[in-house]
C-alpha cells in the first residue's frame, strides 16, 4: 500500500514532481559545479601564476659573488663555478616531478659581434627554447617558451640543436639587423632566426643555443643557472622550519609537500655540487594570490550552496502545501501523522535521489565547460563526490520539506477538504 | 442631511478604484501572512545574494589589483644608454604618480673590498624599498632615523644591508669593513642581511645619502610601483615618459601580462559562479511566487465573477508582484552589500565598497523576476472560466 501510494503519487502529479524535480537537479546542479571549482580552482590559478616565471633557481653551490648590474654580468665569463648540463634530466626525476612545469638552463658570457667591421661588446645566453629532454622512459619539452610566455618573438624560435640566435630588439635596433640576416659574433657566422621582445635586459643580448654557447664558450656541459617552475603550496609557519631540526615523521611530512622550500632542497639534492633557492619576489607573492583567490571561491561556493538549498526548499514546500487535500483525505481515511509523513519523506528521498543524480550529471559538464571555456584545461570531478553531493541534496530536501510536512499533517482533515486555511 | 449623502457619493464616484485597489492588496498581504512572508523571504534572499556576486564582481579587480602589487615594480625608469638619470628625476616621478604608487630609485658601482675583490653596491632609499619589496626578507633594517650615529665615523661605520651571498665573503664575522670605489673608501658596518634569490644576494645596499656623497653617482633607476586597472598603469607610463625625457619608461611585462592573466580568469570565474547564483535565486523566486498566485485562484476567479475587467486583474496581480519585487530588492541590497562587506574582510582584510550602481540593476531584475512569475500563472488561469476553479477543478 504504501509503495503504491507513493508510486500513484509519481504517476498521476507528473507536473508537479517534475516542477519539484527540477529545483532539485538545478539545486545539484549548480552545487556540484561550484564544488568542482572551489577544489580545482587553486590548482588552476597556480598554473596562471606560473606566467610571471621561474620561482626557484638552482645555482652552483661554490660559486663566486655575481657582478650583475641591470641583467649584464661584469664577471669574467669562466670564473667561477658551473653547474652540468648533464644534470638537468634529473630535474624531472625528483620527489615533485609532476609540480615541475618547466625550467631553463642558462649560460651568459661577454662576446663580441663584428658590425660595420667594429667590434661590440654584447652578453650573449645560452638557454634552451623548446627542447626535449628525457628521464628515464618519460620525455617532455621544456625551455624558454614555456617558461617565460611575455617573450614574444618577430620571426621565428630558433631550433635548439642549430647554429641560429635570437637577438633583442634594443640590439637589432642599434645594429639594423632582421631576421635571416647573418651577423658575425666571436668568429663565428650566425643567422637571426627572429628578434626578441621581453621588456627586460635581453632586449640587449643575444639568446642563443646552449650548446652553441658551450661551443663558444669552450666549455661543454656548462651550466651557469636553472630557472624552475615550480607549482607550490603557499608557505606557512611550518614550511619556514628548518628541515635539519626537524625528525623522522615530522621531517618526511615537510619533504613532502610541496613547499618552495621543500622542492628547493630537492632539486639541490638531484643536482650535484648544486645549491637550489625560491625567488622570493615570486615564490612569496603567489601564495598570497592564490590563497585570495581560493578564499573568495570558497566562500562563494557556500553562498552558492545556500542558495541551491534554498531553492530546493522553496519548492518542496511549495509542492506539499499545494497537496493539503490530499493529506486531508489520507488522514480522513485513518492514517496516523507517522503514516502521512513517511509517504511525504520517502517521495522527497525518491526525488533527491534522481535530481541529485541527474544534476551532480550536468554539474560536472558545467564545470568541465567552465574548466574548458575559462582555463583551457579540464575540470575534473571525482566520481567519490556523487555519494556525498548525493547525502546533501537528500538532507536539504527533508530540511525543505519538514516544516511544510509537519504543517500539512497537523492540519485538522475537515478543514483541509473544504479548502480553507 | 442629503447634502451629506451627496458629498458621500461624490467622493465615492471619484476615488473607489484607487481605495478598493490599495485595499484589495494590503489585504492580499495581511490575509495570507505566512505565505506573503515566504515569497517575500525568497526574493530578499535572491537580491542580497545578487547584490552581494554584483559588487565582488565589481570589486574584486580592485581587491587583486593591491595585491599584485606585492609583486613590486611595474614600470621601470632608467636613464638613456645606461645614464644616470638628473638629480630631482624622484620628485618629478612622485609628483607624476600623485599617491597612485610608489616609486624607489636605486644607483649601482661596482666597488671593491680592502683586499681587492669587486663587488656591487647599491644606494637605495630603505623606506621606500622596504614599501615596493616587501618579499625581501631583512634580517634587521639599517637604521635611518639616526643619521649621526653613523656619522660618528672610526669603528661605527655607516650601517649597510648585505646580501646572504654577500656577507661570508665581505664580513664573515659581522665586523666592520671597508669598501672602495676610484680611490675613495667608505667604512661601513653589517646592520642585516638581505635575502632574494636573485640578484639582490650578491650585493651591498648603502642609504642613498650615502651612496652619492661617497660615489658621487646618481640613481640610475628608478623601479615605480603604480596602483590601478592596465589603463591606468599605461596612462601612467605615457606621462612619466613625457615629463621625463632623459628616462627609457619600460613596463615590466613579466608581471603585468602575469597580473592580466590571472585578473581575468578570476573574473571569468566570478562571472559564471554569479551567473549560476544569480539563476537559482531567481528560479527559487520565480517557484515561491508561481505557487504564491496559483494558490490564489479563488480570489482570482471571485473578482472575476464579480466583474472586474481583464485589465484590472492583470494589474492588481503586476502590482502586487512590483511592490513585492520593490520591497524585496531593497532590503535584499541592503543585506548583499553586508555580506560583500564580510566576504571583503574575512578574504581580503579591506572592505568591499558598496556600488550604489548595483541597486538599480538588482531592483530591475527583481521586478522583472517577480512580473514574470505573476504574470505567467495569470495568463494559464485567465482562460478557466471562473465557476470551473470556484468549483474546486
Amino acid at each position: 500500500m504504501f509503495v503504491r501510494l507513493v508510486y500513484e503519487s509519481f504517476r498521476r502529479q507528473k507536473r508537479r514532481k517534475i516542477l519539484a524535480g527540477a529545483a532539485i537537479t538545478l539545486g545539484v546542479t549548480v552545487a556540484t559545479a561550484m564544488i568542482a571549482v572551489a577544489t580545482d580552482i587553486g590548482d588552476k590559478i597556480n598554473l596562471e601564476l606560473r606566467t610571471i616565471g621561474a620561482n626557484l633557481v638552482v645555482t652552483p653551490q661554490e660559486d663566486s659573488l655575481d657582478l650583475e648590474i641591470g641583467g649584464v654580468n661584469l664577471k669574467p665569463p669562466t670564473d667561477g663555478a658551473f653547474l652540468s648540463e648533464a644534470d638537468l634530466p634529473k630535474i624531472k626525476g625528483i620527489f615533485w616531478h609532476n609540480n615541475i612545469v618547466g625550467f631553463a638552463p642558462i649560460l651568459p658570457m661577454s662576446a663580441v659581434i663584428q658590425h660595420d667591421g667594429k667590434p661590440q661588446d654584447v652578453t650573449l645566453t645560452g638557454t634552451y627554447f623548446s627542447k626535449k629532454v628525457s628521464f628515464g622512459n618519460e620525455d617532455f619539452v621544456t625551455g624558454a617558451k614555456t617558461l617565460y610566455p611575455w617573450w614574444k618573438v618577430l620571426g621565428a624560435w630558433p631550433d635548439d640543436n642549430s647554429r641560429d640566435v635570437l637577438i633583442g630588439e634594443r640590439l637589432a635596433a642599434k645594429l639594423n639587423e632582421k631576421p635571416g640576416n647573418t651577423i658575425s659574433i666571436s668568429g663565428r657566422q650566425l643567422r637571426i632566426e627572429g628578434i626578441l621582445s621581453t621588456g627586460g635586459a635581453e632586449d640587449d643580448e643575444v639568446i642563443a643555443p646552449l650548446s652553441l654557447a658551450q661551443e663558444i664558450l669552450g666549455k661543454p656541459d656548462a651550466v651557469k643557472r636553472v630557472y624552475v617552475s615550480a607549482l607550490t603550496k603557499p608557505e606557512d609557519a611550518f614550511a619556514r622550519r628548518d628541515p635539519k631540526s626537524l625528525s623522522g615523521a615530522i621531517y618526511d611530512r615537510w619533504y613532502c609537500t610541496p613547499y618552495p622550500q621543500a622542492i628547493a632542497l630537492q632539486l639541490t639534492e638531484a643536482m650535484s655540487h648544486s645549491h637550489a633557492e625560491q625567488i622570493r619576489q615570486v615564490a612569496q607573492n603567489e601564495g598570497a594570490v592564490l590563497t585570495r583567490i581560493e578564499g573568495l571561491i570558497f566562500l562563494i561556493t557556500l553562498a552558492a550552496l545556500f542558495a541551491s538549498g534554498l531553492a530546493v526548499s522553496a519548492a518542496m514546500a511549495t509542492a506539499i502545501f499545494e497537496r493539503r487535500a490530499e493529506v486531508g483525505l489520507m488522514k480522513a481515511l485513518g492514517a496516523g501523522k507517522l503514516a502521512v509523513a513517511s509517504v511525504f519523506f520517502a517521495e522527497a528521498a525518491l526525488m533527491a535521489l534522481i535530481g541529485g543524480s541527474v544534476g551532480f550529471g550536468i554539474g560536472s559538464a558545467l564545470a568541465h565547460q567552465i574548466g574548458h571555456s575559462i582555463f583551457n584545461s579540464q575540470i575534473s570531478i571525482s566520481p567519490v563526490l556523487l555519494p556525498v553531493i548525493l547525502a546533501i541534496a537528500v538532507i536539504v530536501t527533508f530540511a525543505g520539506s519538514a516544516m511544510a510536512i509537519r504543517r500539512a499533517v497537523s492540519l485538522d482533515p475537515v478543514f483541509a477538504l473544504r479548502g480553507e486555511l | 442631511m442629503s447634502h451629506q449623502a451627496r458629498d458621500l457619493a461624490a467622493s465615492r464616484a471619484h476615488a473607489p478604484h484607487t481605495s478598493m485597489f490599495l485595499r484589495m492588496l494590503v489585504r492580499a498581504a495581511v490575509l495570507r501572512r505566512g505565505r506573503a512572508t515566504s515569497a517575500l523571504f525568497a526574493m530578499v534572499v535572491a537580491a542580497a545574494v545578487a547584490t552581494a556576486m554584483l559588487n565582488l564582481y565589481v570589486d574584486v579587480q580592485a581587491k587583486l589589483q593591491r595585491e599584485f602589487r606585492n609583486y613590486g615594480a611595474n614600470i621601470i625608469l632608467v636613464g638613456k644608454d645606461g645614464a644616470s638619470l638628473p638629480a630631482g628625476t624622484l620628485s618629478q616621478v612622485d609628483s607624476a604618480l600623485a599617491g597612485r604608487g610608489i616609486a624607489a630609485p636605486f644607483g649601482l658601482v661596482v666597488a671593491r673590498t680592502s683586499d681587492g675583490q669587486p663587488i656591487v653596491v647599491a644606494g637605495a632609499d630603505f623606506d621606500r624599498v622596504k614599501q615596493l619589496d616587501r618579499w625581501w626578507s631583512v634580517s634587521a633594517w639599517p637604521s635611518t632615523e639616526n643619521p649621526h650615529l653613523s656619522q660618528n665615523q672610526g669603528e661605527v661605520g655607516h650601517p649597510v644591508l648585505v646580501g646572504v651571498r654577500a656577507l661570508p665573503l665581505v664580513s664573515p664575522k659581522n665586523q666592520p669593513f671597508d669598501l672602495s670605489f676610484q680611490g675613495r673608501t667608505l667604512h661601513v658596518t653589517p646592520a642585516g642581511t638581505v635575502q632574494t634569490g636573485a640578484a639582490e644576494d650578491s650585493r651591498i645596499y648603502v642609504s642613498l645619502a650615502d651612496f652619492i656623497s661617497w660615489t658621487g653617482v646618481q640613481p640610475s633607476t628608478i623601479e615605480v610601483a603604480a596602483s590601478g586597472s592596465a589603463t591606468e598603469v599605461a596612462a601612467v607610463m605615457t606621462q612619466l615618459a613625457q615629463t621625463i625625457p632623459a628616462a627609457d619608461v619600460r613596463p615590466v611585462r613579466q608581471i603585468m601580462e602575469g597580473e592580466a592573466r590571472v585578473l581575468g580568469k578570476t573574473r571569468a570565474t566570478l562571472l559564471a559562479a554569479a551567473a549560476l547564483i544569480i539563476l537559482t535565486a531567481a528560479l527559487c523566486v520565480l517557484s515561491t511566487l508561481m505557487g504564491w498566485v496559483f494558490d490564489r485562484r479563488r480570489d482570482f476567479a471571485i473578482m472575476k465573477a464579480l466583474g472586474a475587467s481583464e485589465r484590472l486583474l492583470n494589474g492588481f496581480f503586476a502590482a502586487e508582484a512590483a511592490a513585492l519585487g520593490a520591497t524585496g530588492a531593497v532590503i535584499g541590497f541592503l543585506f548583499g552589500i553586508g555580506i560583500a562587506a564580510w566576504i571583503g574582510r574575512a578574504n581580503f582584510h579591506a572592505p568591499v565598497v558598496p556600488r550604489l550602481g548595483v541597486l538599480p540593476i538588482v531592483l530591475a531584475g527583481s521586478m522583472a523576476v517577480t512580473l514574470i512569475s505573476a504574470i505567467l500563472p495569470i495568463s494559464l488561469l485567465r482562460r478557466v472560466q471562473p465557476a470551473v476553479i470556484l468549483r474546486g477543478e
